[in-house]
């Protein structure tokens, strides 16, 4: 192209350097006009390289300077230059008009969905056990766990539970067809994760902080709030020292760091033979406002989720701890019905029913 | 226990809202599930039938002037008994009622019958859902208040309890109005239970015999001549309804009535159908039968105690009595028993004859004795009122145990906040405490406390500490932490790896699965896992023939799984659980072992379906694979695939996983299972993969021992180069052994296939496998030269060993 140029100022009739330049502003001026929206892209640039690019018509202007005669390079320099800069502005302006109607230069559709990483997820009840785990392992509980078919030695007789209690009736029970190893009484799913009181006391000396998750098994009829098959976090600690004051503050600890501030909490007087004084800590219903037909809590505004107390002297004494010297506490709770709580879930059996569709809400 | 107000009343003054009564009693242990009426007539309310006239325009039907209280209402009514000056049961427009011919409900409309506007119903027995009866209105009794609802007059408001099995106290409503004294500051007043005793002596006419005094503590008894049997009155006939309990005649009912006040359960016999007048409370005779008040014959053991007279059993002491000597129309003479059986005896009994009676519910508590004789004078009292006779002068009273006196709770004072970490004053101690009928002596920093007789769960300083707790309340404990020491830290390794892999195999889009672990063996044949030889643990009295026997294996709950979801997932079918098998040691071993596995399914699409890819491919054995590759590699451990033959997998499709660095431990197995097995779960998603790792078993890797403590390799430093090989070799050669032999080289890093090809320009029996090498040195950038030597060297070993050619470099 630098040739051409040559070759036209080499012709005869030769337009005056001042005519070069306003022919050229004009014609990149229209050009630059009449570029559409539709056209941008490609169109501005293509007019920026004919124009003012390395190898554009103002820059072969420029470039034209060293063949004038001296006397016109000065004038004919500044007019190119402040063509350039004109157009510059112009090239500026125009890309800023088209851009606020179509975006900029090589915009990409940002709404289309991104290449997504596989999505895996806990199961709620996991996730639950160690929500309720943590809470008690920042006051210093560790985690145990411990058999799910067990002796009847454990599950009853070192939780003052003997034989012909009317307490068995609270704790309906699958029995297995195998004996103990004395081979005499049946062997059990466990109804609770209490039987892990008296292994951990058997094995470990005071002081016990100790919280125990696991499945549990009772002989009853399913329903919205209740499963034959559930999971239980065991809470127990002993000590010297460890007073009812402590289970209260403990519990209203964990109830705060599981539930929020707002959850209202309720301690009442409750019976279970492994304990004395007993417990039950209840949470407000999450599904009503004191409807008296609400399925989950039945009206009463209130739903139980852990039965605690401190721990009965002849559970101590049974584990080989002397009631004289040592106190403590335990609570159990229900990790569905923790679950339940905290997620407004309104029947238990979604939790092992494995649909993807609610278990990919957690 | 269904407790009605206005029964409670008689022995407490209610002097707080039923609410917050509902509410004291709840916090303080009897827990209130639901404040209950009877009968449900709201908006209908006592009217007077003022005047009552002829209807203009229809023979039977009349129109009645019905005064409600502050107005009067024309009614037309069709009932042939109503009359002037009736008090009436009146339903205004609106009210709800039970259609006396269709017997549904519907909402009462004004309405004009035959011409005369009716402004409200004058109502039938069968209107209000009291009974059938709809011939003629409810005639209310004169005293009926003009105005008042008939919820108000007619039903009653009935506490609906929860107890628990400590309380037997409370299986009775005296016991519940000692505890509504006790927590709201009022006395409770037992109720009479003096009567004249005009009879001969009881001596002279009866005689009680207790042989097995073990289980029978305490036997008394009254001898009621004379009476006259007949439905009880309506009082008390409407009170036994109210808590449920249907009126059979008036000795019967005192019975079961005094049982609900007192809580001691009581017995009546016909004294003339016992043979001399004796009662003998001993262990029944092996093959003894008896023919008890359900209409069973029951065949007894010495295990059951029995009631007898001189010659044949009569009743199952405190369980059942029996037909022969039980209260008929034609009954003339009630001898009349209060006992005190054993508790866990009477229990065993009752379940051993799945007979669950309110006597039964009692006992099993464990009475005192001492209770018998307040209930046998009550009844007596009771029956003399309402049956007429004569009550014979005396009461028998065999106690052979009677030395046993309630023993005294000696309560350290300051054992009280040893255990609760709060204090009481003395003097509230003894208030609280004496407010609950104990007599308290507070002698030398210690509480002697003797619990009243109707508290048997009294027996430890625990028990007196919960009392006062409660009854103060529990809101009044402060809430402190735990100021002790924190236990030692002890590691459980075995779970930290069963989470950790947990989170791993859920960051690597797999979604965990919780089954049930009761199956039956059925269901887990289905997916044809290997045989173990071991008998289920089975459930003696499974809740559903699905839930019989404690899971070996976890195959079958992840396939039902995917099953479930196969049909309604639209995206990629990754799912594992985590859980136990039970293994049964054999007899006499003790607990069964129960180890930890995982098993995991991969299947349907690969990815979401997404714009940039289209339609997604299915996932296949390699997406399993490298799940397992990867989550191993987290701890740092390489595995091994083995092919294999299991039976849940496809022939060629399967392998084991073992670990090189462990000896070719055996940690799990992997591959694509069988379409016989996939048509069994009724999946049609095909191919589906599926692992299943042994927790354990990873456990014990060497490379476990060390996780988190791994010692750091240094990084080569000098620049790596990369090369490709094409090699062709036979199509049976396992790439891993291809791979594996050119990392043997000391130059190479690591050597990776990037593809495999079968087809045109290879020979049938061959495979192309294009293997990228990469080479670096710990001490230089290698030269060319050095390249070109190490491959050639690793070309001539897959030759020499392999026969592999070179087709591309």
């Amino acid at each position: 192209m630098a040739d051409s140029v040559n070759s036209t100022t080499g012709d005869g009739a030769e337009p005056s350097p001042d005519d070069r330049i306003a022919a050229v502003r004009d014609g990149a001026l229209a050009a630059l006009a009449a570029l559409s929206a539709a056209e941008t892209a490609d169109g501005l640039q293509e007019w920026r390289n004919r124009y003012i690019g390395r190898s554009g018509e103002v820059t072969l202007l420029l470039r034209s300077v060293g063949s004038l005669p001296p006397e016109q390079r000065a004038g004919f320099g500044q007019g190119a230059n402040r063509l350039k800069n004109e157009l510059e502005a112009a090239f500026d302006q125009r890309e800023a008009e088209i851009s606020a109607t179509t975006g900029p230069v090589g915009a990409i559709d940002v709404s289309l969905p991104g290449r997504t990483p596989a999505k895996g997820r806990l199961h709620p009840i996991t996730q639950t056990i160690r929500e309720i785990t943590d809470a008690f392992a920042a006051m210093g509980f560790q985690t145990f766990e411990g058999p799910e078919v067990e002796l009847e030695r454990y599950n009853f007789d070192a939780m003052n539970i003997p034989s012909d209690h009317p307490a068995r009736e609270m704790f309906d029970t699958f029995w297995l067809d195998r004996v103990d190893e004395e081979g005499d009484r049946s062997i059990l799913l466990r109804t609770h994760t209490s039987p892990m009181q008296a292994r951990i006391m058997e094995t470990h000396e005071p002081p016990i902080r100790v919280v125990v998750p696991g499945r549990c098994y009772r002989y009853e009829a399913t329903d919205a709030s209740h499963d034959w098959h559930f999971n239980q976090v065991e809470v127990m600690a002993v000590d010297e020292n460890i007073t009812f004051a402590d289970l209260k503050g403990t519990l209203y600890e964990f109830a705060r760091r599981v539930f929020g501030p707002e959850r209202k909490v309720r301690f009442r007087c409750d019976f279970f033979p492994f304990v004395e004084p007993g417990v039950d800590l209840a949470i407000d219903c999450f599904n009503c406002d004191g409807d008296p037909a609400c399925r989950i809590c039945r009206g009463s505004g209130w739903l139980e989720i852990l039965g605690a107390g401190m721990v009965h002297p002849r559970v101590l004494r049974y584990s080989g701890y002397d009631p004289e010297r040592y106190t403590g506490f335990a609570a159990g709770m229900g990790v569905e019905r923790v679950a339940m709580l905290k997620h407004g879930i309104d029947d238990i059996r979604h939790f092992y029913t494995n649909d993807m569709r609610f278990l990919s809400q957690f | 226990m269904k407790v009605p107000i206005s029964w409670l009343e008689e022995y407490v003054p209610i002097t707080v809202p039923l609410d917050d009564l509902a509410h004291r009693l709840t916090m303080a242990g009897t827990e209130v599930d639901s404040i209950d009426t009877t009968g449900s007539y709201e908006g209908v309310v006592v009217g007077l039938a003022k005047e009552v006239s002829p209807h203009p325009n229809a023979d039977r039907l009349r129109l009645v002037q019905v005064m409600t209280g502050d107005e009067m209402l024309e009614v037309v009514c069709g009932a042939p008994n109503v009359a002037a000056g009736q008090k009436i049961a009146f339903a205004p427009i609106g009210t709800v009622l039970t259609d006396a011919y269709t017997g549904e409900e519907r909402k009462l409309r004004r309405s004009k019958i035959r011409g005369v506007t009716s402004n409200g119903m004058v109502c039938s027995e069968r209107e209000l859902g009291m009974s059938d009866e709809h011939e003629g209105i409810l005639v209310l009794p004169e005293d009926a208040p003009i105005g008042t609802s008939l919820n108000e007059y007619l039903g009653e408001t009935v506490l609906d309890l929860d107890l628990t099995p400590n309380r037997p106290d409370c299986l009775a409503v005296m016991g519940v109005a000692r505890e509504v004294a006790a927590l709201t500051g009022e006395t409770a007043t037992p109720p009479p239970i003096d009567y004249p005793e005009d009879g001969p002596d009881i001596s002279s006419l009866a005689k009680v015999e207790i042989e097995d005094p073990d289980l029978c503590r305490r036997y008394t008894a009254t001898l009621i001549q004379g009476v006259k049997i007949g439905p009880s009155p309506d009082w008390l006939a409407d009170r036994l309804r109210a808590i449920g309990e249907r009126p059979i005649n008036n000795v019967v009912d005192v019975t079961n009535y005094v049982m609900f006040e007192m809580g001691q359960p009581l017995h009546s016999f016909d004294f003339d159908e016992l043979s001399e007048g004796r009662v003998v409370v001993r262990r029944a005779l092996p093959g003894e039968t008896l023919l008890t008040l359900d209409g069973e014959t029951r065949e007894l053991t010495p295990d059951n105690l029995m009631i007898a007279d001189a010659g044949r059993p009569i009743g199952l002491g405190g369980v059942i009595g029996g037909t022969e000597s039980g209260i008929t129309d034609g009954t003339k003479s009630v001898l009349l028993e209060a006992a005190n059986f054993d508790g866990s005896n009477n229990r065993r009994t009752a379940n051993g004859f799945d007979i669950r009676t309110e006597a039964t519910l009692r006992f099993e508590k464990g009475l005192r004795p001492e209770l018998a004789e307040y209930g046998v004078r009550r009844a007596t009292k009771m029956i003399l009122e309402l049956a007429g006779g004569t009550v014979a002068s005396g009461m028998i009273d065999e106690w052979p145990g009677r030395d046993g006196a309630i023993q005294p709770v000696v309560l350290p004072a300051d054992a009280i906040e040893c255990l609760l970490g709060v204090s009481y004053e003395p003097g509230v101690v003894m208030t609280t405490l004496e407010s609950l009928g104990m007599e308290v002596v507070s002698r030398d920093g210690a509480y002697t406390v003797t619990p009243p007789y109707w508290r048997p769960d009294i027996a430890i300083p625990e028990d007196l500490i919960e009392e006062l707790a409660r009854v103060i309340g529990y809101e009044m404990i402060p809430t402190t932490g735990i100021t002790g020491s924190v236990p030692e830290w002890e590691p459980s390794p075995g779970r930290d790896l069963r989470e950790r892999i947990k989170d791993i195999l859920s960051g690597f889009g797999m979604q965990e699965t919780i089954s049930y672990s009761l199956t039956t063996p059925e269901a887990e044949k289905r997916a044809r896992p290997p045989e173990h030889g071991l008998e289920p643990l089975r459930v003696l009295h499974p809740l559903s023939a699905e839930h019989a026997t404690l899971r070996t294996t976890l195959r079958h709950s992840i396939l039902a799984v995917l099953a479930r979801n196969a049909r309604t997932w639209r995206g990629p079918l990754r799912m594992f659980e985590s859980g136990r098998v039970y293994l049964d040691g054999g007899e006499g071993v003790g607990l069964p072992h129960e180890p930890e596995k995982f098993v995991g399914v991969v299947a349907g699409p690969r990815s979401e379906i997404a714009w940039m890819s289209g339609e997604p491919e299915s996932s296949d054995f390699y997406d399993a694979k490298g799940i397992v590759e990867s989550l191993l590699a987290e701890f740092g451990v390489t595995a091994g695939f083995v092919p294999a033959n299991e039976t849940t997998f496809e022939p060629g499709r399967c392998a084991r996983v073992v670990i090189p660095s462990a000896g070719r431990a055996e940690i799990g197995v992997i591959g694509e299972v069988t379409s016989d097995v996939l048509s069994a779960f009724d999946i049609e998603t095909a191919p589906v993969a599926m692992f299943e790792l042994d927790v354990e078993a990873i456990s014990r890797l060497p490379e476990l021992q060390t996780l988190g403590q791994q010692d750091y390799r240094p990084f080569g430093r000098f620049p790596d180069s990369a090369r490709d090989l094409a090699l062709m070799i036979d199509e049976g050669v396992p790439a891993a052994d291809v791979l594996a032999l050119a990392e043997r080289n000391r130059l190479v890093v690591s050597a990776t296939v990037f593809d495999v090809y079968q087809g045109d320009a290879i020979p049938a029996g061959k495979k192309s496998l294009a293997v990228r090498v990469v080479y670096q040195a710990a001490d230089r950038t290698l030269t060319a030269d050095e390249l070109i030597k190490a491959e050639n060297s690793i070309l001539r070993a897959l030759e020499h060993n392999f026969g592999a050619e070179l087709r591309a470099r």
